[in-house]
This record gives C-alpha cells, sequence and structure tokens, in this order.
C-alpha cells in the first residue's frame, strides 16, 4: 500500500515489518523521528517488541547487541555523533559475528555544530566489518532494511549491516513509499539465524583472549571473506525481492544509461538522485556520460565495477566527506580496487556537499562537462578536486 | 532465607586451573555466584581481571555462558540481554560482574541508565578498589590514603559511596556483601536473584598483590574489614536499610577493632600517618552516620 | 556447511592455565585427626580444589595438580589440620 513517507517513516516500517523485537536507540538530530515512530507503534500494540530508552548511544549499540546476542532480532539507530560515540561497539559487534541492522541518519560531523548532511560519520565506520550502504530514496531504504535483515542473518555471511540515508534530505523529506503487506515480509524473511545464542542451555564463553594469534588473525580472515560471500547473497536478495515486489536495486551497484557510456559518474546516497539527473542533461549536451550508483561500499562492488569502467576514459567519483590529507573514501577504495583489477582510466575525485552544502544537478552537471572538456584537452587533473558551487571549483 | 554452609552445591562453575592470582577475591566471588545462581546465570564481563582470570581461548575457566564486553558497556549490554531473555521465555539471572573501574569509572553511565530503567539485572561490583588488571592503578573506589602506582603519595579523595549512589537511584535492592562473609554473599545473590528489577551487590574483595599482603591473608583482612567498621555489611529494599547480622555488633563504635589492625597488614598503606588514620576514622563514623539513619 | 568458520568462542575447561600447581612454592598439608569437618577450608579455597569426601576417613582431599599454595585453607582452618610446607 502506497503511503506518504518521510525516510525515518520507512525506516520505522521496515522495522516493523521485519517483526524486530527490540530497539534500544538514543536520540539524536536527525534520526530522532525514527524512533519515535517506533516507540508509537510499540505503545500503540501494532508493533511486538520491547523498547529500550537508553542513555547513550554507545549503550544504544551494547543494548541491541546484547538482545541480539541473546537470540532476538534487534535495531537501533544513529548518526553523526552518536555513531561516533558508538565506535567501539561496531567493532566489537562485527567481531562477534551477530547480525543486526542498524540505520544510520548520514550528518556531517562537528565542530563546529551542524545537523546537515554529508557521509563523513558512515564513512568512518568502513573498516569494522560492518556491511554498509546507502539509499537513493526513501522506497530504497524501506525495502533495503528488510532486505538486511536477510542478508545479515544468512550463514554465508553473519555481520551486522548499515542502512544509511541522508540527514534531512531523505530523513525527512515525504515521498510515496509503497509499504508491503505483512504476509509479503514474512515470505521473504526466514526465522532468525545466528552463528551462536548466549543462553543458560549451553556455558559458552565469547571474547574471551585467545591462545592463538594465528586463529586471532584468521578470525579477520573469516570476517573479510564472509564479506565478500556477502556479495552474492546481497544480489540474491535483491533478486528474490523484486519476485515479490517488481523492485530491483540492482545488488551492489546500479547502472544508468552505462551500455555506450565513456564517461562515468560515480556516487553514494541521496545525490545520486540530482546525478541520474546530470547524466541526463549532460547527454542531450552530447556527453556519453553514463552513471554508476554505488549502494554498497561493503563490501566493496570492486568487481562489478571493473565490468563497466573496462574501456572508459574518464571516471569522476563524487565524495561527500573527505579522509583529510589523502581524498575521498569513496574514490580511495575504487581507484585502489581498479589499478588492482588492472584497469586505467582517469579517475578524478570531486570533493562536494560536504557539511551540507547542497549540490544541484545542474552543479554536477557543470562540474563533470568541466572535468570532461579539460581531459579532453589533455589537461592534467592531478589534484583532488573541491566544488563549492556555482563556478567555484578548487583543482 | 539464611543459607547453611553445608547445604551449598558443589558443582564448579568456575574451574579450577585457572589464571587468577594465588588467593584472588574474585575467583573466589565467582565460586559463590555459582553457588547462588548456578545454571540459571548468565554473566557479563567487562574490562578487568576476570577478563583474564578465564584463561585463553578456545578454554575457559568459566563454567557458565558468559560474554566478555567493551569495558564500560555491561550494564547496558546486560539490560538487553534480560529484555531479550523475556521475550523469548527463558529463565536466565542475568549478572554484570564488573570491578570498580567498570562500575564507579567508565561504567558509571551505562550503570545509572540501567539503574535509572529498573532493567532486570544483577550488578555485582567486586571492589578490589583500584584498576587491579592494568596494573594497579587508582580508581574512584580506592580509599582514602591508599598507594597505587598514580597515587604514591597515598590517595586523597575519599572512596566513591557507589552503594549510597545505588539506593538514590531507588532500585528495589542495594546491597553489600564480602568474600569473608560468602553466606551472607550468597543469601543476597539469592534475594536479588528473586526480584524483578535492578539488583546492585557491592562486593569487598581483598587483592593480595594490589594491597600488598601475603595471599594467604585475603579472608583475614577482608573479616578485618567488617571488623574495623570499614567495610559496612547491609541490604536495602526500596531505600530502607538493614544492616547485615555480621556487621551489626560493630555500629556501637566501641566495639569496632582499630583500624590500624586493617591498615597494618597492608603494603599500600604502609607509612600512613596518624592524622590521616583520623580522617579515616572520621570517614568510618560518617558512613555509620548515614547508614543507621536510613535504616530507621 | 559451515560457512564461518572462525568464532571467538570457548568452552569450559579445567586447567585452562594449564597445572596451575606449578605456581606455587609451599603446599597445604592435611592432618585429618585434628579436622573437625567444618568445610571452612572448602567454602574459602580460592581455586576450589579442595574437595568433600564426606565418606572418606579423609574427610578433604586437595588437587595438587591446581593447587596455587595460597595459604587461605592454612588461614581459615580452625583447628590447624592443614599446615603449609615447602614444596620441594
Amino acid at each position: 500500500m502506497i503511503k506518504a513517507l518521510t525516510g525515518n517513516y520507512a525506516v520505522a516500517w521496515a522495522v516493523r515489518l521485519s517483526r524486530v523485537k527490540v530497539v534500544a536507540a538514543y536520540p539524536i538530530t536527525p534520526q530522532t523521528t525514527m524512533v519515535e515512530k517506533l516507540a508509537e507503534f510499540i505503545d500503540k500494540g501494532e508493533m511486538d517488541a520491547k523498547m529500550i530508552r537508553v542513555d547513550s548511544e554507545f549503550s544504544a549499540l551494547a543494548a541491541t547487541w546484547g538482545a541480539a546476542a541473546s537470540g532476538v532480532r534487534s535495531f537501533t539507530a544513529t548518526s553523526s555523533h552518536g555513531l561516533l560515540y558508538m565506535h567501539e561497539m561496531l567493532w566489537w559487534v562485527a567481531g562477534s559475528r551477530i547480525p543486526l541492522v542498524m540505520a544510520v541518519a548520514t550528518r556531517t560531523i562537528g565542530p563546529p555544530w551542524n545537523i546537515w548532511t554529508d557521509h563523513s560519520d558512515i564513512m568512518d565506520q568502513r573498516d569494522t566489518g560492518w556491511i554498509i550502504m546507502m539509499a537513493e530514496h526513501n522506497q530504497e531504504v524501506l525495502d533495503t532494511i528488510i532486505q538486511l535483515y536477510r542478508v545479515t542473518e544468512d550463514p554465508r555471511v553473519f555481520l551486522p549491516g548499515i542502512v544509511g540515508l541522508d540527514a534531512f534530505i531523505l530523513t525527512h523529506t515525504t515521498e510515496p513509499v509503497d509499504v508491503p503487506e505483512q504476509y509479503v515480509v514474512d515470505s521473504y524473511l526466514p526465522e532468525r539465524r545466528q552463528p551462536y545464542v548466549m543462553s543458560i542451555k549451553e556455558p559458552i564463553t565469547m571474547g574471551n583472549i585467545p591462545s592463538s594469534l594465528k586463529d586471532n588473525m584468521k578470525m579477520r580472515w573469516d570476517i573479510h571473506t564472509s564479506m565478500l560471500r556477502a556479495k552474492e547473497v546481497i544480489e540474491e536478495a535483491d533478486r528474490e525481492w523484486s519476485k515479490l515486489t517488481g523492485r530491483s536495486y540492482g545488488g551492489l551497484i546500479e547502472c544508468y544509461r552505462c551500455e555506450d557510456a565513456k564517461a562515468y559518474i560515480v556516487g553514494m546516497g541521496a545525490w545520486v538522485g540530482d546525478m541520474r539527473e546530470a547524466v541526463d542533461m549532460l547527454r542531450d549536451e552530447g556527453y556519453d556520460f553514463g552513471l554508476i550508483k554505488i549502494r554498497f561500499i561493503r563490501p566493496f562492488p570492486d568487481d562489478r565495477i571493473a565490468k563497466i569502467l573496462g574501456n572508459s576514459k574518464l571516471c569522476l567519483v563524487f565524495d561527500r566527506s573527505v579522509s583529510a590529507g589523502s581524498a575521498g573514501p569513496l574514490y580511495l577504495d575504487l581507484a585502489a580496487n581498479m589499478y588492482r583489477l588492472g584497469i586505467r582510466t582517469h579517475i578524478i575525485n570531486v570533493l562536494a556537499g560536504l557539511t551540507g552544502l547542497d549540490v544541484r544537478s545542474d552543479e554536477i552537471a557543470y562540474v563533470s562537462r568541466k572535468l570532461y572538456e579539460m581531459i579532453e584537452r589533455g589537461e592534467e587533473v592531478k589534484g583532488i578536486v573541491w566544488y563549492f558551487g556555482g563556478d567555484e571549483l578548487w583543482l | 532465607m539464611v543459607v547453611s554452609l553445608k547445604s551449598l552445591p558443589k558443582e564448579k562453575y568456575i574451574l579450577p586451573g585457572n589464571a587468577a592470582c594465588p588467593g584472588c577475591p574474585e575467583a573466589l566471588g565467582l565460586r559463590y555466584v555459582g553457588m547462588a545462581l548456578g545454571r540459571r546465570a548468565i554473566l557479563v564481563i567487562p574490562a578487568g581481571c576476570t577478563s583474564v582470570i578465564q584463561g585463553l581461548a578456545p578454554g575457559s575457566a568459566l563454567n557458565l555462558p558468559v560474554l566478555n564486553v567493551p569495558f564500560a558497556s555491561a550494564d547496558a549490554v546486560a539490560s538487553g540481554i534480560a529484555v531479550a531473555k523475556e521475550i523469548i521465555g527463558e529463565d536466565a539471572v542475568v549478572v554484570v560482574w564488573a570491578g570498580d573501574g567498570a562500575t564507579a569509572d567508565i561504567g558509571f553511565g551505562p550503570l545509572s541508565g540501567a539503574a535509572e530503567r529498573n532493567d532486570n539485572i544483577i550488578h555485582i561490583c567486586v571492589d578490589n578498589e583500584a584498576y587491579m588488571n592494568t596494573g594497579i592503578q587508582r580508581s574512584s573506589l580506592t580509599p582514602y590514603g591508599a598507594w597505587t602506582t598514580t597515587t604514591w603519595a597515598g590517595k586523597k579523595e575519599g572512596k566513591k559511596e557507589l552503594p549510597l549512589i545505588m539506593i538514590a537511584h531507588k532500585v528495589p535492592y542495594v546491597a553489600t556483601a564480602s568474600v569473608a562473609f560468602p553466606t551472607d554473599f550468597i543469601q543476597k545473590l539469592r534475594r536479588a536473584a528473586s526480584i524483578k528489577g535492578f539488583k546492585y551487590i557491592h562486593l569487598h574483595a581483598p587483592c593480595p598483590v594490589g594491597w600488598r599482603f601475603d595471599p594467604s591473608k585475603t579472608i583475614e583482612v577482608a573479616r578485618l574489614a567488617v571488623e574495623t567498621g570499614m567495610w559496612i555489611l547491609f541490604e536495602a529494599e526500596r531505600g530502607k536499610v538493614k544492616i547485615s547480622p555480621f556487621s551489626k555488633p560493630y555500629a556501637d563504635k566501641k566495639r569496632r577493632k582499630p583500624i590500624i589492625e586493617y591498615l597494618k597488614l597492608q603494603g599500600r598503606f604502609k607509612g600512613i600517618s596518624d592524622e590521616d588514620i583520623k580522617v579515616i576514622e572520621k570517614m568510618v563514623d560518617e558512613a555509620w552516620e548515614i547508614l543507621l539513619k536510613l535504616a530507621t | 556447511m559451515t560457512y564461518v568458520k572462525y568464532l571467538p568462542l570457548a568452552k569450559p575447561k579445567v586447567g585452562v592455565s594449564g597445572k596451575t600447581g606449578t605456581w606455587r612454592t609451599e603446599r597445604p598439608v592435611y592432618d585429618p585427626s585434628k579436622c573437625v569437618k567444618c568445610d571452612l577450608c572448602w567454602l574459602y579455597c580460592p581455586e576450589g580444589v579442595i574437595e568433600i569426601r564426606a565418606s572418606s576417613e579423609r574427610y578433604i582431599s586437595i588437587d595438587y595438580d591446581y593447587c596455587k599454595g595460597c595459604g587461605v585453607c592454612v588461614s581459615v582452618c580452625p583447628t590447624k589440620a592443614l599446615r603449609m610446607e615447602p614444596e620441594r
């Protein structure tokens, strides 16, 4: 049934439909209305779950994980500083191999205080062992949270997962969202599975010091390989969802107008929508641009991207955060992996939209056009390109 | 429900040949937790001595389900476990076994949060009065005048009054205990396990290595703490304090053994001045005053 | 098929730190003739290596494989039925 939902409410509906049993979260703008809506569902008896109104984000993930480790499907959500505050727990959760899903309203990090979007917070979690994706619109938010319960709880994976949605652009913007019927989600999500359960039935100890450092290192290897296996599981989950709802997102990435493209725009998150428009604009002007929408940054879809960039001449990676002193994280992941896979093309990093600075589709087109022309003329674009809007392009 | 020594179960929930120091009160305390709660317990253990006492994986000295957790997170994790077990319908007693650091310092926020929410867990603070696992550094529960590796001239501040703080949270059950009085501790554990809501038990655990005394004296030191009135055994249900039988005699100041008897056994108080001893005496008097007021 | 192979899990094990009896420099020696069967040594042993043999002549047994020689049992015994002797 189609409802007019903000991204936050789409999260709440997805969590409800996934039959989550425990929610523990601490408010932070702009995630707050996700949790408020869930509290309302629960208190009105519309959702059979318990909410723990924790004292901080660190406690939020701790409590959510405690419940998940004890055998119950659980959920938490946060943003920005809250995500940073629970960073220690993110590592512990992934290392313990207990599946759970978290929604992150991606928001920039201070100082100064700033509630608007960028991807600094979510990119900062890349090393933790969590599956990480970002949605383009609210329908995708709802669909992917449900899909992630299936993916994370798959025995081939057994890792926790994050669905990211841009602050305010998605969290607080109302869009029409097709909310599936409960029976559809019930047929899609199997009973929860996890590698072990903390229970009085079995005296197992989790997490004590290992006698073999080699075994410890192999646990890290196991997380990595499980993440690689997750690629297939994610694509499977997408296909199965498509059979039930008619909606597919392409799995790890989606390609728009790639068939005859020679230049590519690459991005993650809500502004991919603007990138689609930019590609259409550029195509109308005769530029052979295509768009690679990255849905999942972890696991990184290296081979899927390599297939597309194989005979490209230009790739513009738009990052909405920066690893200061190096480059944007999406660019770093992509460039390193493409090189490893033998792909040689011009890859340029465009840093834009940080700290919530809005970027319009025509501005994306402007930057893309300009850089395309420069490369055509044989000009070197060695550096990281910072774009502040209008014609303020700092090379 | 008085616990008789002879009736205590013999099953081992902490196994011999573990990594604890000889004479360790934490290992001893865990034996009592096992005797009190047995197979119903799920232990949540934040960083501390017991993290190491478990020994190296793939083995564990603990014959109970144990979740090792990040330092500050124990009470929040325990809250999550308790809620999940209620949903599943499993009759588990969720126990946080946390040292003074994880209780009073780094874990203080989540502790207070769980207490305020009245989450259905038992928090046991196994108090060896310093950050022992990292090498005897001072904690907020280190007593006045004690040497630690970060207070070479003796701690200048008094001991943070965790039991009183927990009483102020208005939780259903707060108690203090000591490894020298196991039947008292076990009775309090069983009482706590029978109550729904947040329970707090503060266990005095003299550490031979950190307090500088011979390992054979662990029980003697713990007993003296009570006999000098420095450690007060009590229970508080809904804020109403009841001094425990083993501490009752020492409500009368005249019956308390001289504090020096307790201090002189411990190298961490070596060379403590008479003034400082007087300060400690005053602290002891004040502590009794407050508790006796809450007991009326 | 199990895909995830390396988990940070452990199982209960006696002697997880090996034969900790090798740590001690002295050992408790039991004299049953002085024993009044109060159970205090069993109660206070931090390692749990003292076991009660109610039906035996030797009321308690000490597992010297794991006894760390702390001396708490000797200290709490009310009748000196236990005494410490140097380990040779």
